[in-house]
């Protein structure tokens, strides 16, 4: 049972910088804004979370300059894609680029420094409780406030006005300008959000998971949350979901190597990305809905006629 | 067309600002170029390649000329860079990764007053040397500390890629844990990367949470350690001392100190007497070194370390003496044998007692 | 405030102009991430645009590097202008290296003038059928082609790895993961360096491309189910026919180069041979426009910052990092200004209260470019 929530923590833990970076670019893409450049915006998290905690000895500024830092790299993005209406795709891929190579720049002075570990939550009491303790009451603050966002980005989509307008803009443009919604404000701020997300997600790697400082840590986690949001057919639980089963695998795999299964690693090492491709097949076959998931203005540019 | 007229505006622009800028500089001194797999601040294999570029730079100083390349994946770039360095004026070139092997053959042919010398691999050429390190003695040394720490019986080991290298590794690793503790077993996680932090942590957890207590890894970042300090359990550096990482728990580290050797052959190519060959270095060589040995090791642990240290240095202890059965129970080495280097150099299997399966 | 009017029809001097613009921009960028960094600016930008353009090897190698961005790119813009997502040419260039390679592998050390031929055959047969899984999974499914295109690269890759770790792996090589070296090669266009034929095979996919897009009845069909899909359904053009179509010929052209580049500049099947072409070629397919002729150049111009970037690694120890950052800024400035070609800045003073509004402008044409994205 011990090992079962194991498991399950070490699960949420894998699974934690995907839950904020998926959920970030969702919000993102609810807008109609495709930002490829997630691996690029979560490692300049990791090294702004990690270069502001070693400065101010705070976690806590850490993940504010995580968020600072993503969200102008989002905002850069901004500018090429929104104002400059360049090319989505192209602009997001070489934000990545770009990412990568100037966190490592910036990182070469804290290569091979480490952080303290991150503070547990626990409750004298609940978190002694046999299995359920450790995994409901034990985790670090970042995956609660993970399952908080989760919830708070559901809740904003659907029941408010201001989810409203972000999916009006998201699925026509010209409408929602008809209206009078800023629709370029409104992605903005949208894609903002994705990229402050995106440093959180970093910086969970470089501040909680790990947790130190190496270049290119983020070892393509951005593309994965990119998937996800595929996956969750644009629904904030869905991501969840597909974070947690694709953490799930990843670490089930590990243990069912660590109890000596006698299959070749690098095979074992494919399910977690058939077993997302299963998933998905089964949940959008049925359902030719699944395909009007998608912001129906995803990717385009806008221009204000008038 | 948009780019054709860029190139050529490019190249006039840039061309006429940088008349100023003459960048050859008539040359004579010789230049020491080194090919790194990944970034040098990696703090694993190549970081410690680059360490040894810095202990050249301090041993020759102006006498030499150093440049590096670094982030060179494996595949059809390798030989670009390879060659470009042999082209514009590198004496010495060392290429420290296996997957430069054959990119690094092909260009020396071509640049036969160029020395080259490649790390790992195991074609030579009258201007290609090759070198490695026994680590699979370090290697013995931790196995034996980790048997003794283990309280449960448990060593966890994190591995990267099935190849030689590693298999022996973890073979020696085990051998010599057993020798000390006849209950202890070996979980072996293969992480299929050299380097994701987060990924290497994950292992580390799945380890502990199967009643590893004492961590060994073959990937490059500090992360099992970091994660090994968190869990008050111990663990081992890999490449280089990673004490800071967990000041408490970590044993110690097998460090890959390639420091003598490249000054040895800078220092050969300098005095003309360079040769090619094929150099195995070892603890006796100083190749292979420990990190301080932490304080939570009780001193007749130490004491056990040292010895082994002190014998496999003086060539009195082989790690992998036999009798020795491999994984499926069929004999490897009879009693009193020790392994050849090329049965070592090209391991391809576990020996008995470690579980789990390697690619066929 | 500054406002971006559409023009009416794209500017043909923008067109021409733009790319200097970058380049200026560029200049002036670099000139202050050098100097922060305490290089030479000048010499810096030097050695990363012109220095490789000096030398017959900088050129025939700036050959190689463009041959696969070129072959992957040519290929994608198809799908890219149907808005049919392929990630995922990455994978289909792995499994068609394997494959191809497998091919030379199975009958070694047999060889002939039948060899190559059936190695490329092979290759394109791999990457295709790769394809074909996001293609059969999207028609008959649902399921996102992004998604299950994106997964199948880590696939692929770890495939090659266990089987060059396994079954094909060199007898001869000491254990070592890689398979032998290729009983043939690829035919070399230079003499003396690494250019081959697969960059003519790029040029002549290129131009098949082109006829296909610009004078072939599929070319308007793709065009059409990318801007207006519902107009493409009533147009009668089978969405599924034309993603197969796609998906196909993208995987099978990715195939092609990798096999091109297992069998040319490798010449052997390595863990490491997927390095990145197959997302590389998402930009370059973007950056030339989805147009044959826009890809051919924008593949040697991302070939050229590469080895560019290399040599200034080399001549003046730049770390592999500055590239990179250099490279995005460059690429941020070629993105950003291509802006002009199609809109007009144009200083607009506030307007006086009560005032009428300004004429709607000509509605601008849907972008060339645009990107949709379905699910």
């Amino acid at each position: 049972m011990d090992l079962l929530a194991n498991v399950l923590i070490s699960a949420m833990i894998a699974a934690t910088p995907l839950v904020f970076a998926g959920l970030g670019e969702l919000v993102a893409e609810r807008s109609g804004v495709l930002n490829l450049g997630v691996e690029g915006m979560m490692i300049i998290g990791a090294i702004a979370g990690f270069a502001a905690m070693l400065a101010t000895g705070s976690a806590i500024l850490g993940l504010f300059a995580a968020m600072a830092g993503g969200a102008l790299m989002a905002a850069l993005f901004g500018v090429l894609t929104l104002t400059m209406r360049a090319n989505q795709v192209a602009s997001g891929l070489a934000l990545t680029m770009f990412g990568l190579g100037l966190s490592a720049l910036w990182g070469q002075a804290y290569s091979g420094r480490s952080a303290p570990p991150f503070p547990r939550l626990y409750i004298p009491g609940l978190t002694d409780l046999p299995f359920v303790g450790k995994l409901l009451f034990g985790q670090d603050g970042l995956v609660y406030l993970s399952l908080a966002c989760v919830a708070g980005v559901a809740y904003v989509l659907t029941r408010t006005r201001v989810g409203l307008i972000l999916r009006a803009v998201g699925e026509n443009h010209d409408a929602a300008h008809a209206i009078g919604y800023p629709v370029i404000g409104v992605r903005y701020l949208a894609v903002m959000f994705g990229g402050a997300m995106a440093g959180l997600g970093g910086a969970y790697l470089s501040l909680v998971q790990t947790p130190l400082w190496v270049e290119r840590m983020t070892a393509g986690r951005g593309w994965i949350a990119l998937a996800l949001v595929v996956f969750a057919a644009w629904r904030p639980l869905r991501v969840l979901l597909g974070a947690y089963l694709f953490g799930g695998i990843t670490i089930l795999q590990l243990h069912s190597q660590a109890l000596g299964v006698k299959i070749d690693a690098q095979l074992l090492s494919m399910v977690p990305y058939i077993a997302t491709i299963v998933v998905l097949v089964l949940i959008s076959r049925d359902s030719a809905r699944a395909r009007l998931a998608a912001p129906a203005c995803l990717g385009k540019s806008f221009h204000a006629s008038s | 067309m948009k780019f054709r007229t860029f190139s050529k505006i490019t190249a006039a622009a840039v061309a006429a600002l940088a008349v100023a800028a003459g960048s050859a500089l008539a040359q004579t001194k010789p230049k020491v170029s080194f090919v790194y797999v990944g970034p040098i601040g990696d703090m694993g294999w190549s970081y410690q390649h680059h360490q040894g570029l810095e202990a050249i730079k301090k041993e020759f100083g102006d006498k030499i000329e150093t440049n590096y390349v670094e982030n060179v994946p494996e595949g059809p770039d390798a030989e670009r860079v390879i060659d470009q360095l042999a082209a514009t004026g590198s004496s010495i070139i060392f290429t420290t990764s296996f997957g430069f092997m054959n990119p690094t053959i092909k260009v020396a042919a071509r640049y036969p007053n160029v020395k080259f010398e490649h790390a790992t691999g195991f074609k030579q050429a009258p201007n290609v040397a090759t070198y490695n390190a026994r680590f699979y003695e370090g290697r013995h040394v931790i196995g034996l500390i980790a048997g003794k720490m283990t309280k449960t019986n448990t060593i966890g080991y994190i591995a990267s890629f099935p190849i030689p290298e590693v298999v022996m590794g973890i073979n020696s690793a085990y051998l010599a844990a057993k020798s000390v503790n006849p209950n202890v077993k070996i979980k072996v996680v293969w992480v299929s990367t050299w380097f994701d932090p987060g990924k290497e942590a994950d292992a580390a957890k799945a380890l502990v949470d199967q009643s590893a207590d004492v961590l060994m890894q073959h990937t490059d970042s500090p992360a099992p350690v970091k994660y090994a300090a968190e869990k008050g359990i111990y663990a081992f550096g890999q490449a280089s001392d990673m004490t800071q990482f967990a000041p408490e728990k970590h044993l110690t580290a097998i460090i890959d100190n390639w420091n003598p050797y490249y000054i040895s052959r800078v220092k050969a190519l300098i005095a003309g007497t360079w040769k090619s060959g094929d150099t195995w270095d070892g603890i006796k060589d100083g190749t292979v070194v420990f990190a301080p040995w932490s304080k939570s090791i009780p001193a007749d642990v130490v004491k056990l370390a040292e010895t082994a240290r002190d014998e496999i240095a003086a060539g009195k202890r082989h790690p992998f003496t036999g009798p020795i059965n491999k994984q499926d129970g069929s004999p490897w080495l009879k009693a009193g044998e020790t392994a050849s280097d090329k049965d070592l150099s090209s391991m391809n299997f576990y020996v008995q007692g470690v579980e789990g399966a390697l690619p066929k | 405030m500054l406002k971006l009017e559409p023009r009416r029809e794209p500017s043909r001097l923008m067109f021409y102009l733009t790319p200097f613009l970058a380049i200026v921009l560029t200049l002036a960028a670099g000139l202050l991430l050098f100097r922060v960094l305490g290089k030479p600016p000048v010499a810096a930008m030097q050695l990363i645009f012109v220095e490789p353009l000096r030398s017959l090897r900088g050129l025939s190698e700036l050959l190689v590097k463009a041959t696969p961005l070129i072959l992957i790119a040519c290929g994608l813009a198809l799908g890219f202008r149907a808005s049919i997502w392929n990630i995922g040419a990455e994978g289909q260039f792995t499994i068609g290296a394997l494959s191809g390679g497998a091919v030379a592998l199975a009958v070694y050390p047999a060889t002939g003038w039948w060899l190559l031929p059936l190695m490329s055959l092979a290759g394109i047969a791999g990457g295709a059928a790769w394809a074909a899984i996001p293609a059969l999974l999207r028609t008959r499914f649902n399921a996102s082609e992004i998604l299950v295109s994106l997964m199948l690269v880590y696939v692929a890759v770890l495939l090659l790895g266990s089987l060059v770790h396994g079954p094909l792996r060199d007898p001869d090589g000491m254990n070592f993961p890689e398979s032998r070296i290729f009983q043939t090669a690829l035919p070399l266009i230079i003499p003396g360096t690494r250019a081959h034929i697969g960059f003519v095979v790029a040029l002549v996919v290129a131009g098949v491309a082109w006829l296909l897009l610009e004078r072939h009845i599929i070319g308007f069909q793709i065009k059409v189910l990318g801007q207006a899909p519902r107009a493409a359904r009533f147009g009668g053009f089978s969405d599924t026919a034309l993603t197969w179509l796609c998906f196909l010929v993208s995987g099978g052209v990715a195939g092609l180069a990798g096999l091109f580049e297992a069998a040319g500049p490798v010449g052997q099947l390595v863990p490491a041979l997927p390095a990145g072409y197959g997302f590389t070629a998402i930009i370059v397919a973007f950056l030339g426009r989805l147009h044959p002729a826009g890809i051919v150049l924008a593949g040697l111009l991302m070939a050229l910052t590469y080895i560019g970037g290399e040599t200034a690694q080399i001549s003046m120890s730049l770390p592999s990092a500055t590239t990179s950052v250099f490279q995005g800024m460059f690429l941020f400035f070629l993105l950003a200004t291509d802006v002009l070609v199609k809109y007009r800045p144009r200083w607009i003073p506030a307007r006086p209260a009560g005032a009428p509004a300004a004429p709607a402008a000509a509605k601008p044409s849907a972008p060339v470019v645009a990107a949709r994205v379905e699910a």
